[in-house]
């Protein structure tokens, strides 16, 4: 669909390719994460690690966890059991915002703008290390009116990227909906984070400005950013991703590069579809298909 | 039926001090729910800890007027802390429940014979006076025109409680410009959205709830100013006035908690001359006693608390775009 | 697993309470009378008795000229403290001191103004009692104001499980509910002034109170809900509608207090302190028949069902074929009913009809609400029996003129320890 196929990194991981297989340069890592709803195990991960500099997609069927992991990821929503580690620093007890001021920031997949700011004092917020939210120092507009200024030009920038720029001075609540996800993206990249987390990002997004968008996350990784999206294009998980991570169940079925991946048979019976109804439950029990799809 | 004095005694409302008490509680308010979105109907709370601060500080303590303002303005943060530690956390609608509590709780304590020697219990606290008649600059004497002519002292408690209100709104008006509002404002609209951009929510919104709080206390400190402490003013209907001013005017303006406690009062003022003059001069209201006429304004003020919410959210100065509430 | 785990939380930060409150009541009452001030030749002394008893451990003070001295009541009754001069001096009786639920109820209560005549010796004594309370030991006390919290917590049960139902099915926070329980209970009084059978009196008032749900739903809830009214909205559209329906009643009933007709019947003395009349015998009995047709209701008919259905998610709801908005319209009706029934019940506990009498117990059934997790009806329930008990039974330790601060306190304890409730369930983020 590009006609620039983008420079995918490769040499992610040590050893085979399966789930929970250990990286070179962890930026994330997960071991024995679990979280129930009553009855229901939303998520079951034995280990799993995020590759540093490289845009990873996590992929399942509708219901598999990747939300509740990203909430668990993120400090909205608290593991029975197991830990977690960013930057080789634990993440357990930590509250989100103490999570997302370490660089690791997330995108909703039920999109959350600020209905009632605007296009442009949404994207101001996303700014960190601001001294005009200090309380005292709000008061005194001297303070922070440099600083105040330089944010918006930056907004400005990201605002033109995403074809909101037009829009800075309009209500949140009037965007459409895809306006809406771009926005979110765009605010979250304002806090210049190490670790963005997309849920969705380019669900009812039009093929024109995901195509110029995804030019942009290249871009971001080509900064050192490391991206995890969730996404079910798989045109997008093809084109962009470096490697993927296949979720069933609240489990971890299969990891690899995506044209790896998305072979094995695992991951075409749970999520790709093959339009067969047996699936799930054989699929989370049969690791040694992984190994079928290695040895292809 | 006498319409000057009516007339007369309406106008006089726009400047007395339960309308400048109303005033800075709905301010307070504003704080609170116009620009933070949390759900406070604890601010009789509020306002009768900046009263009881103020009359017991004075009374029981010796300590002059400022001083008891200065206990005030501690005890509503105290109270904030207490009240926001447990439930800033929480949804806003249990928020709403557990603040309407603490003002429940805080009246009964003052209202309870138990604390008698300090609170006065049913009777209130009077005559906490002299320290702040005694720093009146003006010199005795009558002064004004028409409908405002007031002694030294009631213009000293006006020119006093004016100058509190300018400070206040100057500080409303400052915060809500500033980057500090605007994540308030995130808040209100979102508030994982805006934790998920790494600012501490619980402590934007506990210094929201600190703020809005001290103006509510020092709307008591005014309430009680020119007269007495009287518990039977704190209760949770106290609270729903407040928030009928505020959502008369916009919520989540600086300048409409002004107007619509001014409007509030000049009605109320309005209805309670109006109502009984009518009811004894016959006409429509023939048939009700004095009573029953001035039960009517409070009826009054319900409705027109349903009306504004359902058809005019924003308030009276508020934004059309800008509807204050969150669905 | 967490679930559970944070509800045995809850329930323990409860029993903690409980176990804090007992602790208070349990301390030791000194019985040993000491005589205070022997060295001095004028004498203050007296005896304290209740219901004819003798009463020991009670401890006077008597203060004045610049002197003050205190003393304890010996088994038999008796104090006496010497005092420096002749003169006014005061004389207070701890109340603390007394039997838990005893105060000094005749003229002049704890504190007497006495002045020495012409002898060195001035008598006070304290009879309290006349039958007023009468003192017995803890555990009888104790057991009493449980039966009595148990009553008036069926009564809130009657209010809460219809507040919850409410909140469940169309997620308004009803501050006007308190004024359904007012409604109940005027009505009630409206058709006793018309002298027809007290029962039959009831029934229609209660028949008027689920009437009054049913045109509240159609005139104001309905169409909001149609508009599409946020939920902050409808809750202070509701705060209006309490305040316009309070004001109403003080415009026909004033602000007097006034009474039901007596439901003749006797008293019965039970055991211990324990008296029950027989309407408050049958004030249980139809709390808690009416609480199980309502919980049969709500588990075994087809509405019911429904309402649980549209609680989890409406929409779901909607497309399975479930009207809701009948649905919702009967929740209203019952909600109201309830709410009357209770009013009415409540009027002959107080005892009495006052136009913001809803206001005083508006706290309280919310905090039964909060207290079994917003939105579940069978939490409220056990939430209301919680509250109606932790009120009465804490007037063994608190002044009865604070005895919904405890409550209160728990409201916002169980919302500090478990947000959702002891039975609800936690929100979806993301
Ligand atoms: N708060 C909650 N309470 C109860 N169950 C929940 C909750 N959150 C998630 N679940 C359940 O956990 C499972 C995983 O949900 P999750 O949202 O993580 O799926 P997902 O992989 O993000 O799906 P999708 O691709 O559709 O977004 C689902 O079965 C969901 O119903
Ligand atoms: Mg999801």
């Amino acid at each position: 669909m590009s006609n620039s196929e983008p420079v995918k990194a490769t040499g992610l991981h040590v050893g085979e390719a399966s789930p929970g297989v250990a990286k070179v340069d962890p930026i994330l890592k997960a071991s024995n994460v679990t979280r129930k709803f009553g009855g229901l195990t939303a998520v079951n991960v034995e280990h799993v690690e995020i590759p540093r500099g490289a845009i990873t997609a996590l992929i399942g069927p509708n219901g598999a966890g990747k939300t509740t992991f990203f909430n668990l990821l993120t400090g909205f929503d608290s593991p029975d059991t197991g830990t977690m580690e960013f930057n080789g620093k634990s993440l357990s007890g930590m509250r989100s915002h103490q999570i997302a001021k370490l660089g690791q920031v997330r995108t909703f997949q039920l999109t959350k703008a600020l209905s009632l700011l605007t296009v442009l004092e949404n994207m101001k917020l996303g700014a960190t290390d601001q001294a005009g939210e200090k309380i005292l120092g709000s008061l005194i507009p001297q303070i922070w009116r440099k600083q105040e200024a330089e944010i918006e030009k930056r907004a400005e920038e990201l605002l033109r990227r995403f074809k909101l720029y037009e829009k800075k001075e309009d209500f949140a609540a009037s965007l459409s909906g895809g306006q809406r996800k771009l926005l979110e993206m765009a605010r979250a990249l304002m806090t210049n984070p190490t670790l963005v987390m997309l849920d969705e990002p380019m669900a009812g997004v039009n093929p024109a400005l995901t195509e110029s968008l995804l030019e942009h996350v290249l871009d971001l990784k080509k900064e050192g950013m490391t991206v995890l999206f969730v996404e079910h294009d798989m045109h997008m998980v093809r084109h962009i991703a470096d490697w993927v991570i296949v979720m069933a169940e609240g489990e971890i079925v299969a990891e690899g590069p995506p044209d790896q991946v998305m072979k094995e048979q695992a991951v075409i019976d749970a999520y790709l579809g093959s339009h067969q109804e047996t699936d799930l439950g054989v699929v989370t029990g049969r690791i040694d298909i992984i190994d079928d799809g290695e040895k292809k | 039926m006498d319409w000057i004095q009516i007339l007369s005694n309406t106008v006089e409302s726009i400047l007395s001090p339960v309308t400048f008490a109303f005033v800075l509680a709905s301010l307070g308010l504003a704080m609170h729910f116009g620009f933070a979105g949390l759900l406070n109907f604890g601010i009789a709370g509020f306002m009768a800890i900046g009263a009881y601060g103020y009359a017991i500080s004075v009374l029981r303590f010796d300590l002059p007027w400022w001083g008891g303002m200065l206990v005030s303005i501690a005890a509503a943060i105290v109270f904030a802390i207490l009240l926001g530690a447990p439930t800033l956390r929480l949804r806003g609608d249990y928020l709403a429940i557990v603040t309407i509590a603490a003002a429940e709780i805080a009246r009964l304590l003052f209202l309870t014979n138990t604390f008698d020697d300090f609170t006065g219990s049913a009777s209130g606290l009077f005559g906490y006076h002299d320290s702040f008649r005694a720093a009146n600059p003006i010199p005795e004497g009558t002064y004004g025109f028409g409908p405002f002519t007031y002694s030294e002292t009631d213009w000293w408690v006006r020119i006093f409680a004016l100058a509190v209100l300018a400070v206040v709104i100057w500080l409303l008006w400052a915060l809500s410009r500033s980057p500090w509002g605007r994540v308030i404002k995130g808040i209100r609209e979102d508030e994982d959205a805006v934790r998920a951009l790494g600012k501490n929510v619980f402590a934007y919104k506990m210094q929201a709830l600190i703020i809005g709080g001290v103006f509510g206390a020092m709307g008591g400190v005014v309430y009680a100013l020119p007269s007495a402490v009287n518990p039977t003013v704190y209760v949770t209907s106290l609270t729903f006035f407040i928030w009928t001013a505020l959502l008369l005017g916009g919520a989540a303006t600086v300048f409409g908690p002004v107007l619509g406690s001014i409007i509030f009062w000049v009605l109320q003022a309005f209805l309670t001359n109006v109502l009984p003059a009518l009811a004894q001069e016959g006409g429509i209201l023939e048939s009700l006693t004095s009573q029953q006429a001035s039960t009517l304004r409070f009826i009054l003020v319900g409705i027109g608390l349903m009306l504004i919410v359902i058809y005019r959210p924003q308030g009276i100065a508020g934004d059309k775009r800008e509807l204050t509430f969150v669905k | 697993m967490q679930l559970s785990k944070t509800r045995k939380r809850a329930v323990s930060v409860i029993a903690a309470l409980f176990a804090a409150i007992m602790l208070l009541l349990a301390l030791p009452v000194s019985a040993t009378a000491d005589e205070v001030g022997t060295e001095f030749d004028d004498r203050v002394f007296g005896n304290v008795k209740l219901d004819g008893e003798s009463l020991g451990g009670v401890e006077i003070t008597v203060r004045g000229n610049g002197y003050e001295a205190s003393t304890v009541t010996g088994d038999d009754g008796r104090w006496v403290i010497g005092v420096p001069e002749r003169g006014a001096y005061e004389v207070i009786l701890n109340e603390e001191t007394l039997p838990p639920g005893i105060a000094v109820v005749e003229d002049g209560g704890p504190i007497k103004q006495i002045e020495f005549g012409l002898t060195g010796t001035v008598v006070t004594n304290y009879f309290i009692g006349e039958g007023e309370r009468t003192a017995v030991g803890l555990w009888p006390q104790f057991f009493t104001r449980l039966v009595y919290g148990i009553n008036f917590g069926l009564m809130l049960a009657l209010a809460s499980v219809g507040l919850s139902l409410v909140f469940g099915t169309t997620k308004l926070s009803n501050f006007a509910h308190a004024e359904m329980v007012t409604l109940g209970a005027v009505v009630a009084l409206f058709f006793a002034s018309l002298d027809i059978n007290p029962f039959l009196g009831i029934l229609l008032a209660v028949a008027v109170s689920g009437f009054a749900g049913f045109a509240q739903d159609v005139v104001i809830w309905r169409p909001l809900r149609r508009k599409g009214l946020g939920i902050v909205q409808l809750m202070i559209v509701s705060i209006g509608l309490a305040l316009t329906m309070r004001y109403v009643f003080q415009f026909f009933i004033g602000g007097s207090t006034s009474q039901l007709p007596s439901l003749g019947g006797e008293s019965f003395k039970l055991f211990g302190t324990l008296t029950l009349s027989t309407t408050d015998i049958a004030s249980m009995g139809i709390s808690i028949v009416v609480l199980i047709a309502f919980a049969l209701w709500l588990t075994m008919t087809k509405t019911g069902k429904a309402t649980r259905a549209i609680s989890d998610n409406i929409d779901l709801a909607a497309a399975s074929g479930i009207d809701v908005d009948r649905v919702i319209r009967y929740v209203w009706i019952t909600a109201s009913a309830l709410a009357g029934l209770g009013g009415i019940l409540w009027a002959y506990f107080r005892p009495g009809i006052k136009w913001d009498m809803g206001e005083k117990i508006l706290l309280l059934i919310f905090a039964a609400v909060v207290l079994g997790g917003l939105g579940t009806a069978f939490g409220a329930l056990i939430g209301a029996l919680i509250v109606g008990i932790m009120v009465e039974t804490s007037t063994l330790i608190l002044a009865p003129d604070i005895k919904y601060v405890g409550a209160l306190i728990v409201l916002i304890g169980v919302l500090l320890v478990k947000p959702t409730g002891l039975l609800g369930t936690k929100e979806r983020i993301g």
